[in-house]
Formats: C-alpha cells, structure tokens, sequence
C-alpha cells in the first residue's frame, strides 16, 4: 500500500475505475454500419445509427463474442441471460434520445484481473461487471464560432465497460491495471487499445481517507484517455481532496473533468451532469441469452494470456519474472521472443529482445510489430555467435547493419568478411606482431603485472578487426606470455 | 366502374385473375373514390400516379399469368408506415414534410405481393387516441351516421383513416396497428373487419414506434377471408426486428370457412362491466348463440386482472412512447424550431410539433420511469402484465378462444369524448388486455345499435393462433349476415 503524506499524517487513496473499451468489430453493436477509426464525418451512419422513425436495432453477434471473450479473459463470470436497457437523455450526437446499455443485467459479472507489484508479489483486482452498450456520436464544437457539429460515426459503437471494484490504491496501481487490461484486451483481439484513438477511455473515482479508516467521499474523473493522464488525474484528485479535508473542508460528491493542459481536475457543470436517466429495459430488444456450449466453445478457443505466458516464460524459459512479465505484456513481443528464443538459448534470446532490438525500436520509435528485424533473422545471428561464426562483439555491429538495411544476418557477416578467425595459425602470427611491439610490457606482465592479458587481448583483437575469436585469443596468448 | 370499389379483396383478386377487369380499371375506380371521399378527411396523401404505375405493372403479370397474391390490389396505407418517398407524418406535425428514404417491412411485403398503393391515412397523433381526433391535420369523419341524426361521428382511433376509407368504399382494405386496439376499435365503429395479429408475427421494422413491446401491425377488410389474405402477405419474419417470430406463415385463407365443431368458446366473466349499454350485452349473448349454434361449446373463464389492464396500459405505453418519441428532436428531420441553446431548440420543436395528448402521454411515461416512482409505476405494472398474460395461459386451459365485446359503446359524436381523456381511454377496456398479453384479437361487425350504428364483437385466440381466431369469426360473418351499408359511400352507390 502506498501512502500519501499530508499535514496531519498518512491519507489512503481508494480508487475504482469503469474502462471504456471499444470492442473490436467490423459493425456497430446494432447496426451494419462501419466502425473504421477515422472516416470522414456522417459517412458510416445507418438510419438505425441516426435513429430514423421506425429503424430497430438487431444485436450484432460478433460484440457479444468479444464481450464473452473479454469476460472468459478476465476470470469473470458470464451470465447466461442479460438485459439492454435504454439510459434516457437527450444531446445532438445522441439520435434516439437515449442510449442502448445494460443496467441491471450485465452480460458479464464478477471476475478478477492479477497485478505484478514492483516488489515481485501480485496483487488482485476485484472486476465488478462488464457490460455492453453503445457509444454516442461527436460533437464538434470547434467547426464554427455559433454552431456545434455533429458527427455520428462513432454512434452506436460497441463499448464494453469495465467496472472494477474499489480495489486500487495509488496512481501507479491504477496505471499498472489500465495497463494490463488493456494488455489483455489486446491479447484477447476485442479492443485494440488505442487510447489516442478513444479506444479505451476511463472514468475514476477517487476517494482518500485514513488507513483503514471508513470510505470517503468519492468523485468521479470522466473520460480520461491515457495511462498518463489516468495517473496524473488520481494523483492530482487524492491530493486535492487531502488538502480539503485537512483544512477542515468536507468533499462534495460530483462529477470531475481533468484538465491535461493545466494538469487539474476540475467540476463539470451541474448541467452536464444533472440527469435522471430512467432506465428501463429495451423493448425493442428481446432478453439476449447466450447457449452455454457456445460459450465453452469461445473458452476453449481463448488464447494463452499474459499471466499465463509469464508463468510459463519462468518456468520454461527460467527467465525472471521480471524479463517474463516484460516479455508477456504484449502478444507481439511474446511471439517475437519465443520464435527467437525456439532451439537456442533462452537468457541470450531475452537479452537480445529486452536489450538491443528493444533499445533500437524504442529510439526508431517504432511498435515491434512493425520491426525492421524480423525474429527469425534475430534467430539467426544468435545462431552465428553459438557456433562461433562471429562474436558477441561483432554481432552488435551486424545487427545494427540488419536494422538498417533489412539484410539477413549471414549475408552480411559474409559480405563484409566478418567471419570469426578460429585458425590458431593465424591468431598466433597477430599475436606474435603485436608482442614484437611491446617488450618492456611483456617484462612487466613476467614480472606479475596480471592485468596487462587485457591490454594484450585488446590489441589483438584490434588488429585483426575484432574477427579474431576472443577465447583463442586469451589461451594463446597465455601460452605465448608464459613460455 | 363502382361496382368495382364494392368488391371484397378476395373477390376483386378472383376478378383480376378471371379477367373480368384489368387492374387499371380496379386502381382508377378506388382513385376516383379516393377524391370522392375527401370530405371524410381520411387520406392525408394520395399517391394516383405510384397507383396507376404499380396497377400496369400489374397487368402486365397479369396478361402472362404470373400475378402475385395480392395482384392489382389497391390499398391504404396508415400513415404510421414509413413509404419510400411518399410524406409520413404519424397524423404528427413534428413529421410534416418527412418523407422517408426507406419502406416499412409490411408494406415493402405487400407490394411484394402485387399489392398498388392508393396513398396514405389519418389517424391519431402517433397512434396516440380512440377517436382520431388527435390528428394534428384534423379529424376524421366516420362514414356512417346515427339514424336521423346528420351530426358527424368519429370513426374510432387510432387507424380511424383506414377504417373510414375501407367502410366507404374508398380503398379495398387498408393496413392498421393496434397498440391498445387501434385497430378494432375503429372496424367496430365503422362497420369493418379489423385483426391485430399475435405480437412477432408482422415486423414492426419501419413503423414509426409508439409502444414497442404492443405495436402491432394487423388487415382492416370488409371481410374475414379478406382479412385472412391480406395477414399472410404482411406476416412474416424479419430478421430486422428482433422481436418478430421466426416462425412460419400460415395460409391463414384455408382456415377461414373451416368448422368451429367441438370448440370451447371462453365468456371472460370479467368483461360484464357495470353500466355496459344493454345493446352491447344483448349482442355479445347473441354472438354466444351464433357460436353454440355452430357446434361450438361456450364456456364462462375468469381474466381476474382485466380492472388493472386499463391503468397498466396507462403506464407501459406511456413509457415506452416517452423514449420511443424522443427521437423527435429537430436535429436530424422533420420540424426544426430553432432557439438560442440547443435546449431551447428541443424545447421549441416538440412544444410546437406535438399535441396535446402526444404531451400528456410523455410527461406521463417521463414521470412514471423517473427515479423514485419507477419501481411504484412501471416495475408494478410489468408484473401487473405478466400476470394478465398468466389469466389468459390459465383461461386458454379451458377454452379455445374467447369471445368479447371489442368496444363499450358505438361510434359517438366528434367532439363528443375529447375534453375527459378517462372517458376516451375507457374506449379501449376490452382492447388493451389482448396487447398486454401479445394475443391476436380480431373484430368482426356483428349488428346495429339502436340508432343504427355498427357494433363488433372482438375473438381472442392463442398466440399465433389466428387461424382458429378466423374460423370463429368468419362463423360470426355469415351468422351476422351484416349487410348494412354506412351513409357515406364514396362515389354513390
């Protein structure tokens, strides 16, 4: 548990958050219409989308998959009979005056989603529910200096919410959930994650009190759309309600915005706020009931997931959990390393990954996906320092080559001649010219100056280009050095 | 050329195909009753030309033998139907001048069958009244008149426009929805057949929505087997509304004419309601004996609940049309008013493009959903109407149909009902309970009252069971033998 410090002593941060996530799909959740990222404005509208007289929304049987999955993923329950309501309130970009959601009858109820704590233990975060409903249109105030714009692709999306229980105890606890779930979205194939494309979005609330003390009052922080900001918005929230309460001040439950800008929550206007939003059940809308064998079917069929690969990264591979959970966050950089890691070395494949291709993509940034070094040609370079083609040394510099040129590794070592010198023959004549140089040195290694074998080495290798094979080097030399 | 717009569907179907007239021939006289008929108020668009353009397409099948069920057929439309590029206004100014890019399912499947439009009718301000008074472009007349009395009556609502046209002759049939008897109420004010189906059997899709989980679309004929014709081409699967029955559609023709022997008939002992005109009771017990006289078996049941129906109806309907309705807006069609704000625009369009009953049903459904009464109004009354639905399971152990009244009184004067909407919404007593319990429910005329004015009597059968509904009333037809014709006869005749 991390503390906050105020005035009067330590405060305890307790935070929920529900995760806006749009579920990966062709359609819309009721709707045939496109749910393409980026489209010119009102060019993926149905008439059920604008909510035209008459039009009626038919469940599309893909979102209620990737809400089961996504339910399967996290451990949840998954309930067998659900309800769509409709939430009730008028705005432009809501056409039918009222947005399709379920209330009291999620699709998907309980599960749990597992943190790893910077310390090495897990920690488990209650998930509440997972319900499906649908997104709103956009509006766009900044088109004209009177008028708001509508645009109503995004009406009718498919959103999961994810609600998890009150469980979190810091920003960084709260970053570290968005971040997994979001890993296990991705994994899972039912939201791609992008938080800059809206995504996945966040409303927390935030409540501080005094360790183990009862429950403060909570505000609500809506529609934060990165980690970033998730972390900064709760930290800001937590000391901002310390620094009400401590000056004698109670907090007013409401309905937070947070500003990036300026790096502050603040109060939304009662008006956007002050709704009643006469829930009922959609009767449009028949009870949506799901065959139990069919979801066995979606059971089977879920991929390996991240807590899963990073057990078995461990135990398989007998990397860290760190390196593991590292390599476990993303579906892509597991796959790359098991396919560089397949028949070799395990600690020399993560060593590769985590260090230089990860350094490289990073300065490139670029996402692994999209690598200039495919995994298998990673592969092969390890092959060629594990049967001593080239050295450790020098493949750095092959790699680098490959980075930026896209070249198999084997064809590069071949055409730059950067083959290891293993002819002992060979070693021995560099060896020899470079102690011809050096006499008053070679007295001072006799007469017990040790380490002067790494000064020999180094001119060794320098004057053969650094093909020379290091371990032949230091054995001849040794011999030359003694005898 | 009116002895034409005198046929029944059926016979006007066996006329095309016999070719004792072509189509055109079948389109312009029901055209010229169309105009004839414009001082009933009962069209609120005509469409002549999309007319006589579907009839020549007609002929033409017709010429090669290829016709369809409904070939050449002229219709009306209820204007709470979406047409393609013909004005839809749901009787509403909110939707004046809306003319929809898209046609509702049922009548996308009528002209699937051959089926030629004559145009669009009036009716109750979003199916919202009993008396089609509640039409933002005026009321409208029903064709016939009390005896010796020349004062306008109304023709029932909430498809008053299509009950009119068919009782004057101005259109072969026409197509309704019954929320909470819109449908047979007015064919028992005008003197016409009028069938709600079992709620899934017709699509809802494209039906401008009042209450969804009882809107149903349903045939208003002159005849029982006209009726039974017309539901098998509306009827169907939709795989756009997710409430409407995968089930197959019957040839509901062929059980019209089959023998009502050995049936049990249900008397629901509730439906005797205190102050009912005697007229009423008389023909009910009438209706009774036509039935035993058939081979039927009458059976008194008991529908415990029907006393709740009225005010569970007054509270899910409400509801659902108060969300159903806010899609009227002004942002995206229809009547825009603009304001300063955004609210002030809502609040500008919806004061100014709906009336007041549309209003009154809003702010009840607003209230009755909103935080704090929900559980008190619109949860109690859910339960209240599973437990309606229950009655009728039980009664349905007993009987194989139910005969009752449709509505408590004859067609009454314009104007007569409207300032007391309790007294108005009484009309739809026997009425609403079939919705609440999604049942099919069809009235058939069965005689006059006293001063000369048709009265129905309404069959309630299992859901998706219409065929033994149609049998039953087809019985009702030829024992009725009701031939009286209304006052107003579009064109003479």
């Amino acid at each position: 548990m991390s503390l906050i410090k105020g005035a009067t002593g330590e405060w305890e941060v307790v935070i929920g958050l529900e995760t806006h996530a749009h579920v990966t799909s062709n359609a819309k959740l009721f709707s045939a219409a496109s749910t393409q990222f980026g489209a010119a404005p009102n060019t993926q509208v149905s008439l059920v989308d604008a909510a035209f007289p008459g039009m009626l929304p038919v469940i599309n049987r893909r979102c209620v998959e990737q809400a089961v999955k996504t339910g399967l993923g996290l451990a949840a329950q998954i309930n067998l009979v659900s309800v769509f309501d409709r939430k009730n309130y008028f705005y432009a970009d809501l056409p039918p005056g009222y947005q399709i959601s379920q209330y009291t009858r999620p699709i998907v109820g309980k599960g749990v989603l597992t943190l790893d704590m910077p310390d090495g233990s897990t920690r488990d975060i209650g998930i509440t529910r997972l319900h499906l409903e649908q997104d709103a249109g956009k509006s766009l105030h900044d088109q004209h200096a009177t008028q708001t714009y509508v645009d109503l692709n995004r009406a009718g999306v498919a959103l999961m919410e994810i609600v998890s229980e009150p469980d979190l105890r810091s920003a960084e606890e709260a970053g570290a959930y968005v971040k997994k779930l979001r890993s296990i979205l991705r994994y899972l194939g039912t939201c791609d994650g992008n938080m800059e494309e809206g995504s996945l979005r966040c409303d927390c609330n935030v409540s501080v009190r005094k360790p183990g003390g009862a429950l403060g009052t909570r505000c609500e922080i809506k529609n934060v759309n990165s980690i970033r900001f998730v972390m900064l918005a709760i930290d800001y929230e937590a000391r901002r309600q310390i620094g009400i309460i401590e000056d004698g001040g109670t907090i007013k439950q409401e309905t937070r915005l947070f500003d990036s800008g300026r790096g502050i929550t603040r109060p939304m206007r009662s008006k956007e706020e002050a709704h009643d939003y006469r829930y009922f059940p959609d009767p449009d809308l028949l009870p949506l009931e799901l065959d139990p064998a069919w979801v066995e079917e979606l059971k089977r069929g879920l991929p390996e997931l991240p807590d899963a690969k990073q057990a078995r990264f461990v135990s398989a591979y007998k990397l860290s959990a760190y390196d593991a959970g590292v390599l476990a966050d993303e579906q892509a950089s597991a796959d790359y390393f098991e396919t560089v890691a397949k028949g070799r070395d395990a600690k020399l494949a993560c060593n590769w990954v985590m260090g230089d291709l990860f350094g490289a993509l990073n300065k490139l940034g670029v996402d692994i996906a999209r690598s200039p070094v495919a995994a298998g040609d990673l592969g092969a370079l390890l092959d060629l320092i594990q049967d001593n083609t080239i050295s450790g040394r020098i493949a750095k510099d092959v790699f680098a080559e490959m980075l930026s040129t896209g070249k198999q590794p084997t064809a590069i070592v071949e055409a730059k001649g950067l083959r290891q010198v293993t002819d002992s023959g060979a070693i021995e004549a560099a060896i020899d010219a470079v102690l011809a140089q050096e006499p008053e040195k070679i007295a001072e290694y006799r007469a017990g100056k040790d380490k002067l074998l790494g000064y020999f080495v180094g001119q060794v290798m320098k004057s053969t280009g650094g093909k020379a094979n290091p371990g032949l080097v230091n054995e001849l030399l040794k011999k030359k050095l003694s005898g | 050329m009116t002895a034409l717009t005198a046929l029944g569907l059926a016979a006007a179907r066996d006329g095309l195909i016999a070719k004792k007239f072509s189509a055109r021939e079948l389109v312009d006289a029901h055209i010229e009753a169309v105009e004839a008929a414009r001082p009933l108020n009962a069209f609120l668009a005509e469409t002549p030309e999309q007319a006589r353009a579907m009839a020549a397409d007609s002929d033409a099948r017709l010429a090669r033998g290829a016709a369809r069920p409904l070939e050449g057929l002229p219709l009306a439309i209820k204007d709470l139907f979406c047409t393609e590029n013909v004005a839809t206004t749901a009787g509403s100014r909110i939707l004046e001048g809306f003319k929809p890019p898209y046609e509702a399912t049922v009548t996308a499947n009528l002209w699937r069958d051959g089926a030629v439009m004559l145009g669009k009718t009036n009716m109750d301000e979003f199916a919202m009244g009993s008396a089609n008074a509640t039409s933002a472009y005026g009321p409208v007349e029903n064709p016939w008149r009390r005896r010796g009395d020349n004062r306008p009556l109304v023709p029932g609502g909430s498809s008053g426009g299509s009950a009119a046209a068919v009782a004057a002759r101005a259109a072969l049939a026409a197509t309704g929805t019954d929320t909470g008897g819109s449908i047979r109420q007015p064919a028992s004010f005008c003197g016409i057949v009028g069938l709600k189906p079992t709620y899934g059997r017709c699509s809802r899709w494209g039906i401008v929505a009042f209450a969804s989980s009882l809107d149903q679309a349903g045939p208003m004929t002159r005849s029982v087997r006209d009726a039974a014709v017309m539901l098998r081409s509306m009827a169907g699967h939709d795989p756009k509304d997710s409430t409407s029955a995968a089930l197959p559609v019957p040839d509901f023709e062929q059980a019209v004419g089959q023998s009502i022997k050995g049936l049990k008939i249900g008397i629901p002992r509730e439906y005797r309601l205190d102050g009912m005109p005697a007229e009423i009771e008389t023909l009910w017990q009438q209706g009774i004996d036509w039935l035993k006289g058939a081979g039927a078996q009458p059976v008194e049941v008991s529908l415990k609940l029907t006393k709740y129906a009225l005010p569970v109806y007054y509270i899910i309907a409400p509801a659902e049309a108060s969300s159903n309705l806010a899609r009227y807006d002004g942002v995206r069609f229809g009547l825009r008013v603009n304001g300063d704000t955004l609210d002030a625009m809502y609040e500008k369009t919806r004061a100014q493009g709906f009336g007041a009953e549309v209003r009154r049903r809003i702010l009840i459904g607003t209230y009755v959903l909103s935080a704090g009464y929900y559980d008190a109004y619109y949860l109690k009354a859910q339960k209240v109407r599973a437990l309606i639905a229950r009655d009728f399971d039980d009664a349905f152990t007993q009987c194989d149909a139910l005969l009752t009244p449709t509505a408590p009184s004859a067609a009454f004067a314009i104007g007569e009902k409207s300032d007391d909407p309790i007294a108005m919404y009484l009309n739809d007593v026997f009425t609403v309970t079939v919705n609440l319990a999604g049942l099919p429910g069809l009235s058939v005329p069965a005689g006059l009252s006293g001063d000369g004015l048709p009265l129905g009597l309404q069959v309630i059968g299992r859901a998706f069971d219409e065929e033994t509904v149609l049998r039953i009333g087809q019985v009702i037809e030829e024992a009725a033998q009701f031939t009286a014709k209304p006052a107003f006869i579009a064109g003479g005749a």
